[in-house]
């Protein structure tokens, strides 16, 4: 199987079941994608494909060979702000959901930008500003143990421009 | 999981032909499907993708029918500016489950195909009539908080977890399908689903290799009011405990039309015409949606855990009516 992941090209053998989150990890040692519940409700293996966020680990590897995968190693210079915003506001304690909490914020601040919704946005046709109310239902796919939750909502405000 | 062979057909008819083999599944997003597979309770030998089937798109026809790619994604759909404009409670609905990362992948078939989330069908072991045919079911006296109340039956109280099939419901979506023959099928959405009987096992009327190309949803009436509310345990990314999905349109101070759905209630969304017939030509009062609930109530089953549903569904349709018929009522 032949993979597009963090702008490199990868020649994977790999069994037909491995999961996108197993090949990161197991296969191209890509440790940065956490395995938390396997099941797709913590958001701690969240990757981009395409730009968008998902949980990879609900991803059969198989299906995404013409897709563009960026990791939480791939984010590159588009990413600095999150993660220094990460930093700044001390929003972890034990890390083990930041690098899924940091995927899933960028994909989350490119779905604003595209004007998309989410079910707390009262005007359904108005254009979405993000606000910590719209950030906290927007983040709901990554759960944080340590509940970091204020400092995570305050990191992505302050990444996006709007921080208090 | 088990071993499969995959292949990803480039055109509807190979795949509905691909579709029809023993033990073949589709797979388009795959969020329940792979999740039920790494759980050995889906146990597919054959997976056909159908996301090279060209069926993403969302569509408006000239005559004003919306027309939704089986593949299209629920974050697309609810994001569509046509959707959010006239159909608002689908919106909400597909907005209400989930999450962020799930609604990117997840499909419009693919949603209203999920399987149920009871704890024994996922369990793997408790003895459960969808998953094991014969065995019995543990919800009936197990820990049944999330169960139906409406149209089960002993053999099965699982309840079917859609939000956005609710709202599909209420908005009578038709079902487009490609039959392994090559035949285009149409299908209701209320008929798609069965209720469960004796065969809590055999969930849809789908036959084998009958491939989901679009959903089909008619223009709403003009002026029609629409709401989609949950109601559940936690604030977001949760199954309904309860959901109401309604439109209804007013004539003259009174009902001129209404369609109601619900979530969590039942083992489909659930649907009652008798409820909605008792709604038209009233004026809106407590007295004419009281009537409604009782209507919609008549024959629900609480069985222990599950028995705070039915008050619950109570005050959250007469919510959602208050909501809908009088003027400056909505939240």
């Amino acid at each position: 199987m032949q993979f597009n992941i963090n702008g490199q090209t990868h020649e994977v053998e790999a069994d037909i079941r491995t999961s996108l989150l197993d090949l990161l990890r197991d296969h191209l040692n890509l440790t940065g994608s956490k395995k938390g519940c396997d099941h797709g409700q913590c958001g701690a293996c969240t990757v981009l494909v395409n730009g968008r966020r998902i949980n990879s680990c609900l991803a059969l590897a198989v299906m995404h060979q013409d897709d563009a995968i960026t990791t939480i190693e791939g984010v590159g210079e588009a990413g600095r702000p999150m993660q220094q915003a990460f930093v700044d506001h001390d929003a972890f304690q034990c890390g083990f959901c930041t690098s899924g909490q940091i995927c899933s914020a960028l994909g989350m601040v490119g779905e604003v930008k595209a004007g998309w919704p989410s079910l707390v946005t009262a005007d359904l046709e108005a254009t979405a500003v993000l606000t910590p109310e719209e950030a906290r239902e927007r983040m709901s796919g990554n759960i944080c143990r340590c509940a970091a939750y204020p400092n995570i909502i305050d990191a992505v405000m302050d990444a996006t421009g709007d921080g208090r | 999981m088990n071993l499969f062979e995959y292949s990803r057909p480039e055109d509807p008819s190979t795949a509905a032909k691909a579709g029809s083999a023993d033990g073949a599944s589709y797979i388009a997003g795959g969020t329940n499907l792979v999740d039920l597979m790494k759980l050995g309770i889906a146990r597919p030998t054959r997976l056909v993708d159908v996301n090279r089937l060209d069926l993403a798109k969302i569509e408006w026809r000239s005559d004003g029918v919306l027309r939704i790619g089986a593949a299209a994604r629920n974050s697309n759909l609810a994001a569509d500016p046509g959707v959010r404009a006239r159909f608002p409670m689908l919106s909400r609905a597909i907005l209400s489950g989930a999450s962020g990362q799930i609604r990117n992948v997840a499909s419009t078939a693919g949603n209203l195909l999920q399987r149920t989330r009871c704890p024994y069908f996922y369990d793997g072991v408790s003895p459960c009539n969808k998953r094991e045919p014969g065995k019995g079911c543990s919800a009936t006296d197990g820990f049944n908080r999330i169960h139906a109340i409406l149209g089960a039956t002993d053999a099965c109280i699982a309840t079917h977890p859609s939000d956005m099939a609710v709202a599909l419901l209420a908005l009578g979506a038709t079902v487009v399908t490609l039959k392994a023959d090559g035949q285009t099928g149409r299908i209701a959405l209320d008929d798609l689903y069965r209720l469960p009987g004796d065969t809590p096992n055999i969930e849809t009327n789908l036959k084998s290799g009958e491939l989901i190309t679009h959903v089909e949803l008619a223009a709403p009436p003009s002026g029609a009011r629409q709401i989609y509310r949950k109601v559940r345990d936690r604030a977001s990314f949760a199954f309904a405990l309860v959901s109401v999905g309604g439109i209804v349109a007013m004539e003259n101070g009174r009902i001129a039309s209404a369609a109601l759905a619900f979530g969590g209630l039942a083992p489909k969304p659930w649907r009652d015409p008798e409820v909605e017939q008792l709604l038209v030509g009233q004026a809106p009062s407590t007295e004419a949606f009281e009537a409604a609930a009782d209507c919609l109530l008549k024959d629900a089953k609480g069985r222990g855990d599950n028995s705070f549903k039915i008050p619950l569904v109570r005050r959250t349709l007469i919510a959602c009516l208050r909501d809908l018929t009088i003027d400056g009522a909505e939240a």
